[in-house]
């Protein structure tokens, strides 16, 4: 069983706040780790794996300081690492991101199972994955709450619906982006970095895709573009009322009474 | 299209320059400053970097021919031909952006056995309601979904293209602009349409912290989700307007690798997204039996009762009552929220209700300045006075 986990590196906090002045990010405290997300990918493979065996590669599109992140998945049990990187890349939104992650796997060898996180603590849209479905011209399904077995050529797979629960079967090969606590995610194992010692990844830039059309990637493959970003706007009519809680809770039930969520009975 | 470019002759110490990108984008290779994969296009560089060292250059691009793409689609989410609310929402919003252009609102129906409720759609401002019902359709499974979504975009030609951000919307939606390698703009929470027909949208970004105002100026159709109670639902009108139209989708195209196998039904629950009164409890509510306080206000008022996320990763409260970024989004009547101090993430959930009380024993907390009505006390003082209001004889 071949399975590919798509990861992300993010920014470590997502406490970014702007400058209001100047429209400008305010850049404290901006560290990285790998996507919260994606640790659920991770596992889900790991677990498919510990049935039926095989390997799990996991794969991502960032800077070369995203190759952290791939260490960190050998750390609690990746086979083998893939980074798209190249500066081309830069500027990428969902599409371009899919787009390239497509290009990526194809290069790669596409799996059986390409496993996503639910979505990304920055981009935050959870569309990446059926992007990257799109391009491959495979299935996919979200919102994966349970793997209930993976078969010799299918996958069954519990999706979480609004109001209900539905068991599918899968054909290999094809993209599953799963929920947020499907399974607990290990933990880094210290043991298990000695083992890796020094493992390569393998990086790819576009010069190894098969379309190294510039304008599909990175800015110019980007329909959308951001033109700009600032604060969200403050609610101006407040009221502010202090004093002692009698007074408090008498003031309260006025204005509920005043909005009719209270109705004083006839007496 | 934009793109980046450094002027190398403007920096004399690159070194000293690569922390000014919050994203690491900034690297010096052999001695000169570059910029990597990491970069987001935010122009902080621009601004912040050597005068004229960074500059923001158009590339050509072909211009697509916008005045062939025309109305704006609507696709209308439904459980078993049970149309969710959210459509309708998308259809007012569909009639605003549509009447400014003078352009046709089309709804996009798919599913087995559901042309009997198309007809629900016809009072809510629908131009053309267009219905693909066939068997092969009866599961929400991707490859039929989006073939008949791509037939309905091949012969209509729609120049905006919305769809809730439901679990099926947001699998869809994005399976189907790639197919048109277009743009899509997930959880916009506005929508405003120019003259040209380029869709203005504004959707929160980095986790609710700022706002992000993004255009897809050369591509179409142009594909946007929004999530349930953003928009307000408009008024069902009193007569039916618009016609039905029958599609019959290609029969190799509904193929799929997908089979569904069984269906379960999910216990009911009353959804919180549904609740016209909300009582949030946040950490100032300090042990898991207090809330108890906060279940007797809300069972007083009518409402449901909520909470921010520390309590539901502390386990006293159900995960699907959890309010904001990452849990759901509401806009009911009033909300109260007691002891919750306001967090980004947590606004992010509720800011659209139509009246909020905060009651925060620090009136400085950011909550303050989301509510419109603000209590600075201590919420075991406050509630119980304020039930013992409502039990009491009022006068
Ligand atoms: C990516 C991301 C997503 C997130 N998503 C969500 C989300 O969806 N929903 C969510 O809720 N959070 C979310 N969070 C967490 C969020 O940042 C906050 O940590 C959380 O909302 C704070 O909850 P709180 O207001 O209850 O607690 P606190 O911030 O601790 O506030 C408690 C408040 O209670 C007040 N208080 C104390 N005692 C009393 C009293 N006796 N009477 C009255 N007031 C009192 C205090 O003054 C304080 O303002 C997210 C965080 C991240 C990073
Ligand atoms: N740059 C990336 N590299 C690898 N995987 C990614 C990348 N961006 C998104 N993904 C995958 O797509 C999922 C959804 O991301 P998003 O659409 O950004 O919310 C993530 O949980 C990852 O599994």
């Amino acid at each position: 069983m071949e399975l590919m986990v798509c990861i992300k590196q993010v920014p470590g906090t997502s406490e970014v706040d702007i400058d209001e002045k100047t429209g400008v990010l305010k850049r404290e405290g901006i560290d990285s780790k790998m996507n919260p997300y994606d640790l659920y990918a991770l596992e889900t493979a790991f677990r498919i794996r510990e049935e039926r065996g095989g390997t799990v590669k996991v794969i991502s599109m960032g800077p070369p300081q995203a190759a952290a992140v791939l260490f960190e998945s050998f750390m609690m049990g990746a086979d083998d690492g893939i980074l798209l990187t190249d500066r081309r890349f830069a500027g990428a939104d969902v599409l371009a991101t899919a787009y390239t992650l497509a290009q990526g796997i194809e290069k790669a060898g596409v799996p059986d199972i390409i496993v996503c996180g639910k979505q990304t603590t920055d981009g935050d849209t959870a569309q990446v994955g059926p992007e990257i479905a799109e391009f491959l011209d495979i299935p996919h399904v979200t919102n994966i709450r349970r793997i209930v077995a993976a078969e010799e050529k299918t996958v069954i797979v519990e999706m979480d619906m609004a109001e209900t629960v539905e068991i599918m079967s899968v054909r290999y090969p094809c993209l599953i982006s799963v929920e947020k606590n499907i399974y607990t995610p290990r933990l880094p194992s210290y043991k298990r970095k000695l083992e890796i010692g020094d493992r390569e990844i393998i990086r790819l830039s576009l010069d190894d895709f098969s379309d190294r059309n510039e304008l599909h990637y990175g800015l110019n493959g980007s329909p959308t573009q951001v033109l700009k970003v600032f604060p969200p706007a403050p609610n101006t009519d407040h009221d502010l009322v202090r004093g002692d809680s009698g007074h408090l809770a008498a003031y309260l039930f006025e204005r509920l009474v005043e909005r009719k969520f209270i109705r004083k009975d006839p007496v | 299209m934009k793109k980046l470019i450094i002027h190398h002759d403007r920096i004399d110490d690159p070194e000293k320059w690569v922390e000014i990108c919050p994203f690491g984008a900034l690297e010096v290779v052999d001695g000169k400053l570059e910029i990597n994969a990491a970069c987001k296009m935010c122009s902080i560089c621009i601004k912040q970097g050597p005068k004229g060292a960074f500059e923001s250059v158009e590339t050509d691009i072909s211009a697509v021919a916008k005045e062939e793409w025309k109305g704006v689609a609507v696709y209308v989410d439904h459980l078993e031909g049970n149309i969710h609310p959210v459509t309708y929402e998308l259809l007012g919003k569909a009639g605003e952006l549509a009447r400014k252009l003078d352009h046709p609102v089309y709804a996009l129906f798919s599913g087995s056995g559901i042309i009997r409720n198309a007809e629900k759609l016809r009072y809510y401002g629908a131009d053309e309601i267009i219905v693909y019902d066939h068997p092969a359709l009866e599961y929400f499974r991707i490859e039929p979904y989006a073939a008949v979504f791509e037939d309905f975009i091949i012969k209509r030609k729609p120049a905006i293209v919305l769809a809730g951000g439901t679990t099926v919307g947001r699998s869809l939606a994005p399976r189907v602009a790639a197919r048109f390698r277009t743009g899509l703009t997930a959880d916009c929470t506005l929508l405003e349409v120019r003259e040209n027909t380029d869709l203005d949208q504004i959707r929160p970004a980095y986790g609710g912290n700022i706002m992000a105002h993004i255009h897809t100026p050369n591509h179409r159709p142009q594909f946007a989700t929004v999530r349930y109670k953003i928009f307000p639902t408009p008024e069902r009108r009193k007569e039916p307007s618009g016609t039905i139209t029958r599609m019959q989708p290609a029969e190799e195209r509904l193929k799929s690798r997908i089979d569904v196998r069984e269906i379960r039904k999910k216990e009911q629950q009353m959804n919180l997204e549904d609740a016209e009164i909300i009582v949030v409890a946040g950490r100032g509510v300090k042990k898991k039996e207090d809330l108890l306080l906060i279940r007797t206000l809300a069972a007083a008022l009518g409402g449901q009762t909520a909470a921010t996320r520390p309590l539901i990763e502390n386990g006293w409260a159900d995960p699907r009552n959890q309010i904001g970024l990452s849990g759901r989004t509401v806009k009911p009547k009033m909300i109260i929220t007691c002891g919750v101090s306001g967090s980004i993430q947590f606004v992010a959930g509720m800011q659209n209700s139509d009246y909020i009380i905060a009651i925060n024993t620090d009136e400085n907390a950011p909550i303050m300045k989301v509510a419109h009505l603000g209590l600075a006390g201590d919420l075991y003082e406050i509630i119980p006075r304020l039930l013992a209001k409502m039990t009491a004889d009022p006068s």
